[in-house]
């Protein structure tokens, strides 16, 4: 069963047991892909944090405001997750104090440092002109662009997953291979809620892409 | 074990698709329960269980009316001493036979030999990693749940670097294990979930062939590494792998030929939309998030009334399986306390079922005073035909650290004559045995706990399950091992109940396969019912001192003047029981006594 590890050779081996125990060794190791992953889901995830943090001045709407609590709180814990998970492997945690500070986002500007991914945006992340143009709106027309957005935001994460789990040699590690399942898990069903919150929202006769 | 979020409460309303979604299930056997009755239970604030000291080998340990009499320690190659709570090596769920105890784990099982239950040794471990390792045996096969991508089809601890590989396995993996040093896989079925967990199914009128019904939960592999599999997020796409169970049909003389044989949309609703049961969300002002019901967490098969209870994501629902290849949904139940159906379990007689919430996945601390006694508790339902009726809630009634993972986990009955009791584990809330006879006020009778795994933080760690083997409580910690407990007489529970639960015996015993309890004719047994009688005011203190100076009489005599006696204590009994304010016990005293006569 352990033909491979027989295979490694005893310099390399004896080096991995001095710095784990015989049985960890064994186990597969996180990878770069696997950290780009954690890195850039933070990123992802505190844009979602921005998008909230525009709700409660927006709508008046309860099911939207009650979601957006639930992707806050959600995403809030998975960030402090993915940030201690870099952190236990001496990695570098991306910044995102601009981002976290959602009441600075929300009231002041677009085009503050903390907006200033649009070079290494993730899949489904909003720019900083569709961020300004969603702060803009009010009423129905936020609800309705916040959805939408978030949708896409939401299938981007699940691009990312799909993303991470086609790279080869990631996701082995088991707390990695966790953490991409819930999120795949979580913002699959997230999708299907706002679709459906959408397609109620939407006037007669207009129905969304899903 | 369960890969979810930690979304702690957040107030919410009715969305107009939920209410909408609804008013369409009404009419498809959903139940929709507003709460239950008799959340009554309190925690408590004067418990020694408050402030224990942290420690990995040394945490603090307290325990009333059970006693921790065995351990096993973790073995070295089933743990990473850099990282205790690391994940890929976390100890999961048992499974019994004979004298041995199956320990599932994220790094494959360790078989325990419990001949001498105070001094567990271990008799093998086979490194098989893939998460969550969850077993079940039957006969000389070995049922084995694989989920994770690093999962090999050779049990290889290397992982699987190729995105879509041959080498990669998900799903239910068969091992003989006819020479317990050597098991053999003799088949590994792959599913397109993988298997979080799965159940045995044993149809009684099918000796050749034995089922497993296959939950799985995390993410869906691609359809070019397994035919088939698709990860359509739709709501209408019917080709997608979620909103499934599999099930794989096991030719018990060829179980080398196991393989998928039904993947029943079991949610569907009667329009045949395959999501038809709870689509994700809140249920009003107050309540609690429940995750979208896509997957069944748990399945417990109870094949003697032919139902399996379905602890599956947003709903609890009931299966009758006397078809097994073929289950068909009954009853889909919601509690808007619920944030992840993890488990069920049916009392004997099956006229209550108890399902657990693992708010937060089992991986946050969710017993901490701020959280609701009805959040990540159990919730118990009366069950009568296809109707299931919400009738309490039962919580572990202390609270716990920020730095213990704690929320309602696996157990098993505890073979109590005449009671409903519970020995459940609590992850770092260490283990509870409760009584749920009466739903409403479901009321704990033993505890045990240990200290957090680390003062400063939250390790993964606590008990996974645990479970009553004839006679012993076996509970699977995820760091530490393996523990055995005994119960010890208190006013909530006497010598002769305990005795009389003692009684009762299995060859094999697979927790969630749960298995009819039936008690055979004994002095004991009567006594545990006379020990009832008494402790309930079931009838008057006169009638029950009698009774007793009876039983001890007809002991005494042997042949046919002990069975003279019996019988006519039974009569009398007879007359009793229209007059006691406990009639019911009291004809089942009536029945044990008649029944040592017979004997």
């Amino acid at each position: 069963m352990n033909e491979s590890f027989r295979a490694i050779p005893i310099v390399l081996a004896l080096a991995l047991i001095a710095t784990a125990t015989a049985s960890a060794q064994n186990a597969p190791r996180y990878t770069a892909a696997d950290v780009r992953f954690m890195q850039g889901m933070i990123g992802h995830h505190a844009q979602a944090l921005a998008m909230t943090a525009l709700i409660p001045a927006r709508t008046s709407r309860q099911d939207i405001r009650s979601l957006g609590q639930r992707i806050e709180v959600s995403q809030k814990d998975e960030i402090a997750m993915m940030k201690q998970w870099l952190k236990d492997r001496h990695r570098q945690v991306p910044p995102n104090d601009a981002m976290h500070d959602h009441q600075a986002a929300a009231d002041h500007s677009m085009n503050m440092p903390g907006m200033a991914m649009s070079d290494t945006l993730m899949p489904g992340m909003l720019t900083t002109e569709q961020l300004a143009e969603l702060a803009r709106t009010n009423g129905d027309e936020f609800d309705r662009l916040f959805l939408k957005d978030m949708i896409r935001h939401h299938e981007g994460a699940l691009v990312m997953v799909a993303s991470l789990l086609g790279t080869t040699g990631s996701a082995q590690e088991a707390e990695v291979f966790r953490f991409a399942s819930e999120v795949d898990s979580d913002q699959r069903a997230e999708i299907a809620r706002m679709t459906a919150l959408l397609d109620a929202l939407a006037p007669t006769g207009v129905t969304t892409h899903r | 074990m369960t890969p979810r979020s930690t979304v702690p409460p957040s107030p919410t309303r009715w969305s107009i698709i939920r209410l909408r979604h609804l008013l369409v299930l009404a009419g498809s056997l959903l139940a929709v329960t507003a709460g239950a009755q008799g959340d009554s239970v309190a925690i408590s604030h004067d418990d020694p269980r408050i402030g224990l000291r942290a420690g990995y080998q040394d945490a603090a340990e307290v325990a009333r009316n059970l006693e921790l009499v065995g351990h096993g320690a973790r073995p070295q190659n089933f743990g990473n001493a850099q990282n205790l709570g690391d994940f890929a090596f976390l100890n999961g769920d048992l499974a019994f036979k004979g004298d041995l105890v199956f320990q599932g784990g994220f790094n494959g099982f360790q078989v325990w030999d419990i001949s001498n239950p105070k001094s567990p040794t271990l008799r093998t471990s086979f490194v098989c990693p893939g998460g969550q390792g969850d077993p079940s045996i039957y006969k000389n096969l070995l049922f084995f749940s694989v989920e994770e991508t690093r999962g090999r089809l050779d049990c290889g601890a290397q992982g699987v670097t190729d995105t879509v590989s041959a080498e990669r396995f998900r799903g239910v993996r068969i091992f003989d294990i006819s020479d317990l040093d050597h098991p053999k896989q003799v088949a590994a079925v792959q599913t397109c979930r993988g298997s979080h967990t799965h159940t045995l199914v044993i149809d009684p009128n099918d000796p050749d062939n034995v089922y497993i019904y296959v939950s799985g939960t995390s993410v869906v592999r691609s359809g070019s590494e397994l035919a088939g599999c698709a990860r359509g997020a739709s709501l209408s796409d019917t080709t997608t792998s979620l909103f499934r169970i599999d099930i794989i049909k096991v030719p018990v003389a060829a179980p080398q030929n196991a393989r998928v044989v039904n993947s029943p949309r079991i949610f569907a609703d009667s329009a045949g939309a395959i999501a038809g049961l709870w689509l994700g969300g809140a249920h009003g002002a107050g309540t609690q998030t429940t995750t979208q019901t896509n997957m069944c967490h748990d399945i417990t098969v109870y094949s003697a009334i032919g139902l399996a209870a379905g602890a599956c994501s947003g709903n609890g629902i009931l299966l009758d399986i006397h078809d097994p290849v073929h289950p068909k949904r009954i009853a889909a139940v919601i509690d808007p306390n619920f944030a992840y159906w993890h488990s069920a379990t049916f009392n004997n007689d099956g006229t209550k079922v108890l399902f657990s919430d693992e708010w937060g996945g089992g991986m946050a601390p969710r017993c901490r005073p701020t959280d609701k006694i009805t959040w990540g508790a159990d919730a118990i339902f009366y069950r009568a035909g296809d109707k299931m009726t919400a009738a309490g809630h039962y919580k572990l009634p202390v609270a716990q650290t920020d730095q213990e993972n704690c929320v309602a986990h696996n157990g098993s009955l505890i073979p109590v004559p005449g009671r409903d009791i519970m020995a459940q584990a609590w992850y770092q809330g260490g283990v509870s045995v409760f009584d749920f006879t009466d739903p409403a006020h479901a009321t704990e009778i033993a505890f045990f706990d240990r200290g957090p795994m680390d003062s400063t933080k939250l390790l993964l760690g606590g008990d996974w399950g645990t479970y009553w083997y004839n006679g012993h409580i076996y509970a699977s910690e995820i760091d530490r091992g393996l523990d055995v407990l005994d119960l010890k007489p208190s006013d909530q529970l006497s010598q002769n109940e305990i005795d009389a639960a003692k009684l009762v015996r299995f060859d094999v015993f697979n927790p969630q396969n749960q298995p009819k309890l039936v008690w055979p004719a004994s002095y004991v047994v009567a006594r545990a019912y006379l020990d009832q009688l008494v402790r309930d005011k079931g009838i008057s203190s006169d009638r029950s001192s009698a009774i007793a100076r009876d039983l001890a009489r007809a002991e005494k005599l042997k042949g046919t003047g002990e069975r003279a006696a019996l019988t006519q204590l039974a009569n009398r009994l007879d007359q009793d029981a229209r007059t006691a304010s406990d009639p019911t016990r009291v004809q089942s005293l009536a029945a044990t006594v008649r029944e040592l006569a017979k004997r």
